[in-house]
């Protein structure tokens, strides 16, 4: 059986104090494996992205715990997760998050400066994973100089720049057209694959849903479903039976 | 990337820039004006001590500067110093504050300073017109050409009237600068007491010049056991002694410093809020930099980075400034100086400002949360 890279074992997580507490998580259990593009779904307020926040050491459960690669994050302090999230976890957001002042080559080196890899192979890295995601031509320009497709995929080179084994995505297609988000889902599921990485994308885009290798269902702080992708259908099919799905119920 | 980041970040709200660079030349200019004047002020005040060829100054007690130390000392000082054990010559000068009457009518004060050069204790540097023995000439003074207008004359030959005597300018000195804007006038020793109305065996101060090898503390010791009622000072002594007189008790010094703090806070307020609104305005970017996994140093770094870029780039500036005042100031009453020290002194305290200034963006920076990063 595959070892999982990141487990999320009965997390709960409350957020506020007083009459204003929120449970956000009610006790979730989750395992992300290598090789796999997982899907998130689930409506808004439901816990995706305080899933996403816990799994990517962001935030910390109010209980249960995270393991990342078998390190457990319990009792960590902000450094040591900092420190795990650079050693493991690459990071898309919805809104690409690029610095607007450094150029796609610049944004792409900061994320291995921060790990500590610089110079001459970290510029050759950088250039090596924008050309991989299709940007070798656009190395030089800048975000404002990019379409929003572009951006995101300087974001997801950004993202697996340092070869972290789990790429966590928050909404990767949200911001973009079709034919973009298209490929921007092709490319993580490429990377879950051929470069053997788990890749959790939140998302309530059914377009994203053919991607997937696997679909986890979240609702109230609490998973309420998960599902592998049937084999040999491509995206439209999928999205098709998913919509089917609902309808009946 | 560190300092790539911090650049673009500074280069890219060019407005915040220039308010920024305006907060540290400002404070950079009004620093090394007021050190400056400062720095000035303290060369004019203990020009004539550092100047002079001696160990040990006598004085008579109380002697409160180069300036103040009356017409009080005589012969048997000197004959009690002259025996002293360690002491090879005991040079008599005298100084004294004296009106002095310009030629067109009206009056000034002047510094008369008698000394004779041939003793090899003090005698006016920089001549750039007539010699010595010009000043020994009869009626003979010299004069410095920078105080022409407020001495009412136009060079050698003019005459005016100092104390109870008629004087002729035979020589000019070339910037000997007073800090209490009462020019020097230097003659011989007999002359001036003469000016001054003294007896002819007095003086302001002896010069003592020891024998080599001598151990100037014993010696200063031994002369303080023989001579009541004067003073023995070495020449730090006696500068720092003019020093406090004419920067501290006068309010002076505290005032050019009280300047010079202001100019600090000045320039770190400006710094610090522009420093604080630039962080504040990245917050998301260093929110994103944390949620990749940078530690919190490594955005501390970043802002120091900024501030210190600030810093170099205001300094540069800020000291091209200020070097151009100097240069204007060069003729003035007041001439500011600037050593290599001061300037180095300088570029420490921007660079300390900087960093001062970067701990409110750093205590910002500190309180980020990187989950932000999901709400965008």
């Amino acid at each position: 059986m595959t070892q999982p890279v990141l487990e999320a074992e009965n997390v709960v997580k409350e957020l506020g104090k007083g009459a204003g507490k929120v449970i956000a998580l009610k006790g979730v259990n989750l395992s992300l494996v290598k090789g796999e593009l997982t899907l998130l779904m689930g409506p808004s307020g439901s816990g995706k992205t305080t899933l996403l926040s816990i799994l990517g050491c962001i935030l910390t459960p109010t209980s249960g715990d995270v393991r990342v690669e078998g390190e457990s994050t319990a009792g960590k302090s902000p450094e040591q997760l900092a420190e795990l999230r650079r050693k493991h976890i690459g990071f898309i957001f919805q809104s690409y998050n690029l610095f607007p002042t450094l150029s796609a080559l610049e944004n792409v080196r900061i994320a291995l400066d921060v790990i500590g890899r610089k110079g001459y192979q970290a510029a050759q890295r950088a250039e090596e994973v924008l050309r991989d995601v299709g940007l070798g031509n656009r190395l030089r320009n800048y975000p404002s100089n990019l379409s929003g497709g572009e951006q995101q995929r300087v974001a997801v080179a950004r993202a697996i720049a340092a070869s972290p084994s789990v790429v966590l995505a928050d909404e990767p297609t949200a911001a973009l057209d079709s034919e973009n988000g298209h490929a921007v889902m092709a490319l993580l599921s490429r990377i879950a694959k051929e470069q053997n990485r788990s890749v959790l994308a939140v998302t309530h885009d059914p377009r994203t849903l053919g991607y997937a290798d696997r679909v986890v269902r979240i609702e109230d702080g609490l998973i309420v479903g998960e599902e592998r992708r049937p084999q040999g259908l491509d995206a439209p099919e999928i999205a098709d039976l998913t919509k089917r799905r609902k309808v009946n119920g | 990337m560190i300092l790539t980041l911090a650049f673009r970040n500074l280069f890219h709200d060019r407005i915040r820039l220039a308010v920024t660079l305006v907060g540290i030349l400002f404070s950079i200019v009004l620093v090394a004006i007021q050190l400056g004047m400062y720095l000035g002020s303290s060369r004019m005040i203990t020009s004539m001590i550092e100047r002079s060829n001696s160990d040990l100054w006598i004085t008579a007690f109380g002697a409160k500067s180069f300036e103040e130390g009356g017409i009080l000392l005589s012969t048997r000082e000197r004959h009690q110093a002259l025996a002293t054990p360690g002491v090879k010559a005991v040079i008599p000068l005298v100084v004294a504050f004296a009106e002095w009457r310009k030629p067109e009518g009206g009056s000034t004060r002047v510094v008369l300073v008698g000394t004779d050069a041939e003793d090899g204790a003090l005698e006016p540097w920089s001549l750039v017109s007539g010699t010595w023995q010009d000043i020994k000439s009869p009626d003979a003074i010299s004069a410095d050409d920078t105080y022409f207008r407020e001495l009412g004359i136009n060079g050698i030959g003019d005459t005016a009237q100092i104390a109870m005597g008629r004087v002729k300018v035979k020589a000019l000195t070339h910037r000997i600068r007073s800090f209490t804007q009462s020019p020097y006038v230097f003659t011989t020793l007999s002359r001036a007491r003469s000016l001054l109305g003294a007896e002819s065996d007095k003086a302001t101060f002896y010069l003592v010049q020891l024998e080599p090898g001598a151990d100037a503390e014993a010696v200063r010791l031994e002369l303080l056991n023989r001579l009541e009622g004067a003073e023995v000072l070495t020449k730090n002594e006696f500068e720092d002694r003019s020093l406090r007189q004419w920067l501290f008790r006068t309010g002076a010094g505290l005032a050019l410093i009280g300047g010079a703090l202001l100019g600090i806070l000045v320039g770190t307020v400006i710094v610090a809020q522009t420093l604080y609104s630039s962080t504040k305005d990245h917050l998301n970017e260093f929110a994103t930099l944390r949620a990749l996994g940078s530690s919190s140093g490594y955005i501390y770094k970043v802002i120091l980075a900024q501030a210190g870029l600030s810093a170099v780039i205001g300094y540069i500036l800020g000291i091209l400034i200020s070097l151009g005042i100097l240069y204007i100031s060069r003729n003035t009453p007041l001439p500011l100086v600037m050593t290599p020290g001061l300037a180095g002194a300088l570029f420490g305290l921007t660079l300390f400002m900087s960093a001062v200034s970067a701990i409110s963006a750093i205590i910002k920076v500190t309180r980020i949360d990187p989950a932000t990063v999901f709400n965008r």
